[in-house]
């Protein structure tokens, strides 16, 4: 039997169609839903183990060092062995916790974290339920991982991890606003609020390019900004203030040992992959190809590429930055994330009613109101950039006995 | 502009990333079981009882004296001496010997053994990976476990050691001297009487004369 590409595409869609049919009529609709979840979270628990290994061993390259390379060969089998640690780990819970909050927190968070991936499209056809308010309700669901950060952090009765689920809450409703807005340009240019849709509007080409909304200044500058605010929506460095190893130890899960700490890891981990994928959708085309000559590439490989792509980055990021202090991280969100998110939604306002036929003929005039667009948003950036600058430049230091 | 310094930092770490597919100095961890730093000349770690030859019985250079036991500032070190005896390197005989332990975990290389012994019979080990489960019995060692020969000595201290050598050489080659000055001088002396006993009959001849 030859395979062909339109088959090797949707390899996993047949197979649960086949799955599906050869279970009994009234259990059908129940074994389509256990098939779909199963298979995400089998996968991004997967991904997860994976990633641990290699963000570890990244972080070490960019470190001079190597990084785990004694578990099996060059270290893969890591995560096997970190499993079996925090398997066999004590479980300890504080005598002045609250046992039953401080329990639910991490379930709470896990099943929160997983519930994003119903609507991220991970292939042609390959979407756990197509909702029409697909960003709507991911936003949403994401929003709740707030009150189980703040669960585990009250209910472990520690002052530590009350601080960092105070900084949890503080930064995290905070980057929820450019998160949201760094979103709605695309909502406006798409047209609608589907996931599914909006990575088939990208999903076409124009002289062998996709339409990409990153290609677009708009989405470009969307797509860094939505980058930024979903570090720090993850928790991830540099924005990594809620476990402050150095200052306060481990956060909001500190009290947490063993399997639990363990969920709240792999929560953390499931929630840049989610945030990284709804990036994906969004800006740089879901499971298409970026030329049309890649088009027989299966779908789902290339959701996964750009997702590991985008995990590169956030470890790259990781090694590279140092943290933020909490005023640094509240001036970013409110004085540069924000009017940077409202300058972009009227860039794309700008792209959406200015047509190529208006600004020139052809192609110079879709050149033309790309460059129109790119200043639109790069001139108040350099605004906003000097702005910033001014009044905190860094003086030589005099001192009045040393020296 | 804003945001500058942080493409110069990613740039950085990513060529610390790549750079240390590609070189060995971005990339400077030994991994220490398998690959290890040479030691340094003058490293030095526990005393051990240097031999001569190929039987650390015989050739060993422990004469007994136990001016080390004495001087051993911790006391780590225990001697019994031979009630016989047997020919060191230049032939004199000298007791060896019978009981010669170090308790390395009383031990603190502090050297004063290796610098006031007269034979050159005892030297500073390089060795460090000593990790016993016996914390008695396995840090407590005899003479079988402290001899080693003088290749070892000269492999791991390759300078002293040519010195150390060198001066026994020297002490060697005076001590055959002096007893072939000795074994001269008794033959001579040997020679003495033989001369002068064919002297002596011809004192008698010339008595006649």
């Amino acid at each position: 039997m030859k395979i062909t590409p339109e088959a090797a595409d949707q390899i996993f869609v047949t197979l649960k169609q086949w799955i599906v049919a050869h279970t009994p009529a009234p259990w059908q609709t129940l074994v389509g839903i256990i098939v779909s979840v199963g298979a995400i979270i089998v996968v991004f628990a997967a991904l997860f183990a994976l990633t641990t290994v290699f963000e570890r061993k990244g972080l070490g390259r960019m470190q001079n060092r190597y990084g785990p390379n004694r578990v099996g060969p060059f270290g893969v089998f890591q995560p096997l062995a970190d499993a079996v640690k925090s398997l066999t780990k004590e479980d300890l819970v504080p005598r002045a916790a609250d046992h039953v909050v401080h329990y639910l927190a991490p379930l709470a968070l896990v099943g929160v974290v997983f519930l994003s991936f119903a609507v991220l499209p991970i292939g042609r056809n390959m979407v756990a339920v197509n909702l029409d308010s697909g960003v709507l309700y991911f936003f949403a669901v994401g929003a709740a991982t707030e009150l189980a950060v703040f669960m585990a952090g009250w209910s472990s009765h520690n002052k530590y991890s009350l601080l960092g689920a105070m900084r949890a809450i503080a930064q995290m409703v905070s980057y929820e606003i450019p998160l949201i807005l760094a979103s709605v340009p695309v909502v406006m240019i798409a047209g609608t609020l589907s996931t599914v849709e909006i990575v088939e509007r990208q999903a076409r080409y124009t002289g062998g390019l996709a339409h990409w909304y990153v290609f677009t200044p708009w989405g470009l500058a969307g797509f860094i900004l939505f980058m930024i605010a979903a570090t720090a929506e993850t928790n991830r460095s540099p924005f990594d203030l809620p476990e402050g190893e150095s200052e306060i130890i481990a956060g909001y899960f500190i009290e947490y040992s063993g399997f639990k700490f363990a969920l709240f890891f792999l929560a953390e981990y499931i929630e840049m992959f989610a945030v990284s994928a709804l990036g994906i959708t969004l800006f740089l085309g879901g499971w298409s190809s970026p030329i049309a000559l890649l088009t027989w590439i299966p779908s789902w490989i290339w959701f996964f590429a750009k997702l590991l792509a985008l995990i590169f980055a956030f470890i790259w990021v990781r090694g590279t930055v140092p943290r933020l202090r909490m005023d640094q991280l509240m001036n970013f969100a409110w004085k540069f994330m924000l009017p940077m998110t409202l300058v972009v939604i009227f860039s794309a306002g700008l792209w959406r009613f200015l047509p190529p036929t208006v600004v020139g003929p052809g192609f110079l005039g879709g050149v033309i109101r790309w460059l129109v667009c790119a200043l639109v948003i790069f001139a108040p950036y350099m605004l906003l950039a000097r702005a910033l600058e001014r009044g905190r430049r860094i003086e030589k230091r005099t001192y009045r006995f040393a020296e | 502009m804003l945001g500058e310094g942080i493409i110069q930092g990613l740039v950085e770490t990513a060529r610390n990333f790549f750079g240390s597919y590609v070189g060995k100095e971005r990339l400077t961890t030994v991994q220490y079981p398998e690959e290890r730093h040479p030691l340094p000349e003058a490293s030095r770690n526990f005393p051990f009882l240097l031999y001569d030859g190929s039987d650390p019985e015989k050739g060993l250079r422990c004469v007994a004296c136990q001016i080390c036991e004495k001087e051993c500032p911790p006391r780590c070190i225990h001697i019994e001496k031979s009630k016989d005896k047997k020919p060191d390197f230049v032939g004199k005989m000298q007791a060896y010997p019978a009981v010669f332990d170090i308790d390395v975990s009383v031990c603190m290389s502090c050297q004063i053994c290796v610098e006031v012994c007269p034979f050159d019979a005892i030297r500073m080990d390089k060795e460090f990976e000593l990790s016993t489960s016996d914390r008695f019995g396995g840090l407590l060692w005899n003479k079988e476990e402290l001899s080693k020969p003088n290749e070892y000595y000269q492999k791991i201290h390759p300078m002293e050691a040519a010195e150390t050598d060198e001066r026994r050489e020297k002490e060697l080659a005076d001590a055959k001297a002096k007893a072939a000055a000795a074994a001269a001088a008794e033959a001579a002396k040997a020679a003495a009487p033989d001369a002068a006993r064919p002297a002596a009959p011809q004192a008698p001849k010339m008595t006649p004369q």
